[in-house]
């Protein structure tokens, strides 16, 4: 079988079981599983087939769009290290999350509905991971938007649920605006959508570096809506309303991500345009900060989890914006990509054991009820914080060194976001697993299913190991240089102080698991307010919009134009009608009074 | 003395204004409708007249001496239809007064 036959299967299984659960098998649960679970397997061995035989290449499908020579846009897949990698990541936790719903989704309605949008998510990011142009993968980005809409608004009975799906769709076409944008000027300038001919184009912006730069920001803004960075994070928690696998599966493994692989995809244009970098560079370093301060007062498990995702995310992207090769950022989402996902699982299971209950104050002492999870929780919990020998230490530790040859103002900003990382999750671990339950259902809780505990020991080996040098070698050694900048050994000892100084913090205050949170800042606990502005902006300035309108509507159009013109006609009519006497002979007086003042006029007037 | 054009058209004139005056003063319908037909026999009147008068190189041209048969024709046809109006109209009514028909004013 040739290898392109092996994409096109890869990419298409997901989409043929999506539709297949959705006009033939419906309600049916055990069909809807199975099929989303094998055309998931189908995926993996599809992902791992074309990484070990190093498929390079880019095949057409058909020619999807064809204006002639000068706009065409061919369905095509791209095949290179760079895809093949983020194709093993996507591959291969998305089995596992499909398995774990089994368990999670088994008491839940519209079980069959969550799968084939699990299928239709996979086919969609998929498609992004093996997009051959920036058209296509525009089109495979809106769909991802989409099967984020309905994976979150799952339970659309609920009005958060459904309002937090409108607010990612929304927020998301934002930055897919500027991404748009950012699309048609490569056009202009390039002519080309394929990725290798717009890689490829430094050439021509020698002239233009600011055309360029715009483009790359542009470009960018996609990024930043799809992976949740400032200032379009707002949907991200909130997206943290839809069930527990969709968090962990799009919401922080993959779909988020996919920002960033778009920037490693564009890499080799981005990193042309230094202003572009810097701004890249920036936005991801405020994000991680920023994120990372808010994580730090979020009461909801997940949500703690979610604003952890940010500031990660933010480090990619600053990764992007300073590194000299793509490999730096697609190594933090690759390591990143295991954890958190284990994270999220081990919070799914944990909110299971909870029935549904998502505050970590009315959790407490799960440790020896939930073993597997605890020990699970804490491999992810330490490659999240950067703990020497977990995978997120390696990872981070290259942004930093990054950082550190690159840009200092940057550095600083990553360096307290690396402490404050341990620190909020340390804080977690202490509320949620230590001391003494809280309420009934901690009392109560027990240990999670097998099918929802075999994934999260599965997940935990990458979770550990992904940062290793042989695996870095491994997966990395085609796509780019992973060499460590050389740097100052303070700052080794730097990121080491701050992992320690995170976790001593979190001790010292959390220390014997108290009942109520002992430090209480509003501003951090109500998300900088950004939240509350982003309302107050749409009220003000979206509702003083309507107003407006409604106002022009009201008496403008219907006032002046609509009832105004009635009125004229009406007045005229009204007093042309003296004129009707009904006597005919008045009629004939007027007539002929008419034909002779006509005579009149055509004799008299030359 | 052979009359001229001149005269026969004084002539129509006076005829039309006096069907003028009828059909603006009188109050009963049918002289009303008497004095249309007097209007219009002035127009024939006048057709005639030209026709008489106005020679197209040299010869005599017929066209409104037929339009005249035309025009006595219609009338005729009209005088049926209009008079078969005016009957049901005084059915209707019982009356052939036109102050009296006002219905139409608003």
């Amino acid at each position: 079988m040739h290898l392109s036959t092996v994409a096109w299967i890869t990419l298409l299984a997901p989409l043929v079981a999506a539709s297949l659960i959705l006009l033939v098998t419906r309600t049916n649960r055990l069909a809807a599983s199975g099929l989303a679970i094998l055309a998931a397997l189908v995926a993996l061995a599809g992902g791992w087939t074309l990484f070990l035989k190093h498929a390079e290449g880019v095949f057409h499908g058909f020619n999807w769009i064809d204006f002639g020579k000068d706009f065409s846009i061919p369905f095509a897949v791209a095949l290179d290290p760079l895809s093949c990698t983020m194709l093993v990541v996507v591959t291969t936790i998305s089995p596992l999350v499909f398995i774990y719903s089994i368990g999670y989704m088994r008491e839940e309605e519209g079980y069959w509905r969550f799968f084939a949008g699990l299928a239709l998510f996979l086919f969609s990011m998929l498609g992004i991971v093996l997009a051959a142009n920036l058209v296509m993968m525009f089109i495979f980005w809106e769909l991802v938007g989409v099967s984020s809409y309905i994976l979150i608004g799952h339970y659309y009975g609920k009005d958060s649920a459904a309002d937090a799906a409108k607010q990612a769709f929304l927020v998301n076409r934002i930055g897919d605006f500027g991404f748009m944008l950012g699309i048609l000027l490569f056009w202009v300038a390039t002519g080309t959508f394929d990725f290798t001919g717009v890689n490829g184009s430094a050439e021509l912006f020698k002239a233009h570096p600011t055309m360029l730069a715009v483009a790359c920001v542009l470009i960018f803004c996609g990024t930043v809506g799809k992976s949740a960075q400032f200032p379009l994070h707002v949907w991200l928690p909130n997206s943290m309303e839809g069930p527990t696998p969709v968090s962990s599966l799009l919401h922080a493994a993959t779909m988020v991500a996919a920002g960033v692989y778009l920037l490693a995809r564009i890499f080799p244009i981005l990193s042309v345009s230094p202003d572009a970098s810097e701004i890249v560079a920036w936005t991801g370093a405020i994000t991680a900060l920023g994120a990372g301060i808010l994580a730090t007062q979020q009461d909801d498990i997940k949500g703690i989890l979610a604003y952890s995702t940010i500031s990660q995310l933010g480090y990619m992207v600053t990764g992007a914006g300073l590194a000299i090769s793509a490999a730096l950022p697609m190594f933090h989402l690759f390591t990143h990509a295991f954890f958190k996902c284990l994270l999220f699982l081990t919070a799914g299971s944990v909110i299971v054991a909870m029935h549904h209950e998502q505050n970590i104050w009315e959790m407490g002492g799960l440790r020896k009820k939930m073993p597997v999870t605890f020990v699970t929780y804490l491999c992810g919990m330490l490659a999240l914080s950067g703990c020497y020998f977990f995978s997120g230490h390696y990872s981070k530790d290259l942004i930093m060194a990054c950082a550190w040859e690159h840009h200092r103002g940057i550095f600083w900003f990553v360096v307290v976001a690396a402490a404050l990382t341990p620190f909020y999750m340390t804080r977690q671990a202490l509320v949620v697993f230590f001391g003494k339950p809280r309420s009934e259902h901690a009392e109560h809780a027990h240990e999670s299913p097998l099918v929802m505990i075999v994934p999260l020991i599965l997940l935990a080996i990458p979770a550990v190991c992904a940062g290793y040098a042989p695996v870095e070698q491994y997966f990395f050694h085609a796509v780019g240089s992973l060499a460590e900048p050389e740097v100052p050994h303070f700052v080794d000892l730097v990121f080491g102080a701050a992992f320690f100084i995170g976790i001593l913090g979190a001790i010292v205050i959390y220390r014997g698991a108290p009942a109520k949170d002992p430090v209480r800042i509003p501003a951090f606990h109500n998300r900088f307010y950004i939240d509350d502005f982003y309302f107050w902006i749409v009220r003000v300035i979206q509702g003083g919009f309507a107003k407006l309108c409604s106002f022009v509507d009201r008496w403008f159009i219907d006032g002046l134009l609509v009832r105004g013109s009635a009125t004229v006609v009406w007045t005229i009519g009204f007093a042309l009608r003296f004129l009707q006497l009904g006597n005919i002979q008045a009629y004939a007086l007027f007539f002929a009074a008419g034909v002779v003042g006509l005579l009149y006029l055509l004799l008299t007037i030359r | 003395m052979t009359p001229t054009l001149a005269n026969y058209l004084i002539a129509s004139g006076l005829l039309f204004s006096v069907g003028l005056a009828g059909v603006l003063l009188r109050r009963s319908i049918i002289i009303i409708y008497m004095s249309l037909e007097l209007m219009l026999s002035a127009a024939n009147l006048s057709l005639v007249a030209f026709s008489r008068y106005g020679l197209v190189s040299g010869h005599q041209n017929f066209d409104a001496q037929v339009l005249v048969f035309f025009i006595i024709t219609v009338a005729a046809a009209e005088v049926a239809v209009g008079l078969a109006i005016i009957v049901s109209l005084f059915r209707a009514r019982q009356t052939t007064h036109v102050e009296d028909l006002d219905t139409l004013k608003f």
